[in-house]
């Protein structure tokens, strides 16, 4: 992290976010598109990818990760491996309980 | 006494060491900020995935009701205002006051637009007697998307105040545009956030 760092920081045009504007646009409408159709447990997996695909969109360019230093890469990526933790582990638990009384 | 208090800034946060520190620092705080946003959701995420797991027909039937094209138009609004953020900070890296005011203002209407769409929801839900003790799927409906909504409140505030900030000529040559930045970093999470709610409970449920 050099310290003039900032002054000369990544001016991202006009033309890049109106285009990461307009591929949010065009995933918006895949993900309602293919919600009409159905399948099965996957539903939840297709709307989730895309979703990741445009959260990741999102925090590369709206909010400058791509061009952030590593601390910070590491420090927005540790929430979700907590997130994985609590969503997960919590599905596991309730799931895999033995019934104690019958 | 303004030219003082400039004359003083200049050299608090001119382009020496101190100012990139600071900068970088106020960033960094907000990414750790965000991280507890995300856990915060990250809780009603969990309960979710848990409920819809063991009441999958509840869930989807529930679905059902709730209106997928203002939920789409919510998103679009949203993506719209993240993009218009986006633009802010790039004209306070540039130091356009004039159009850092517009931007700002824009994504401070669409904002709005979101909060008086949401309202007309909520209002419609309320009408056909859908409350948040109707079933789990509209308790968490309403937390979820309520819980949102706080958060675009929050956001149209910080906005407010950039926009307060800039028309009084604190984002010029010379002085740190770190708060409209920091400000911009919480309203796409903000978008980021409902990103996954829209989804979640308009589309699958």
């Amino acid at each position: 992290m050099s310290a003039h760092n900032h002054t000369e920081e990544h001016h991202t045009g006009l033309r890049v976010y109106a285009a990461v504007c307009l591929a949010l646009f065009v995933l918006t409408a895949v993900t309602v598109y293919v919600a009409k159709f159905d399948f099965g447990d996957f539903n939840i997996v297709v709307a989730m990818l895309i979703a990741s695909i445009k959260a990741a969109i999102v925090a590369l360019y709206f909010m400058h990760l791509k061009f952030e230093d590593k601390l910070t890469w590491i420090y927005a990526l540790y929430p979700l491996f907590l997130l994985f933790l609590l969503i997960g582990f919590t599905i596991m638990e309730t799931f895999t309980r033995v019934p104690v009384i019958k | 006494m303004s030219s003082t208090v400039e004359h003083a800034e200049s050299h608090a946060h001119g382009h020496g060491l101190g100012d990139a520190v600071t900068h970088n620092a106020a960033k960094f705080g907000m990414w750790l900020f965000l991280g507890t946003e995300i856990l915060l959701f990250g809780g009603l995420f969990a309960a979710y995935a848990l409920f819809r797991a063991k009441y999958p027909d509840l869930f989807y039937d529930s679905h059902k009701k709730l209106d997928v094209t203002l939920g789409a138009i919510n998103t679009i609004v949203l993506i719209f205002s993240s993009f218009t953020m986006a633009l802010a900070v790039s004209a306070s890296q540039k130091r356009n006051r004039n159009w850092l005011m517009i931007l700002l203002s824009i994504t401070f209407i669409c904002g709005a637009a979101f909060g008086v769409n949401k309202y007309f929801e909520y209002s419609a839900k309320f009408h056909h007697h859908i409350y948040p003790e109707t079933n789990i799927f509209f308790a968490l409906y309403f937390m979820m998307t309520g819980l949102h909504m706080l958060h675009v409140f929050i956001g149209m505030g910080i906005i407010f105040a950039l926009i307060i900030m800039a028309k009084q000529g604190r984002f010029k040559e010379g002085n740190r545009y770190t708060p409209v930045e920091v400000g911009g970093l919480y309203w796409h999470l903000v978008d980021l956030i409902w990103i996954y709610l829209f989804p979640l409970l308009y589309l699958i449920g």
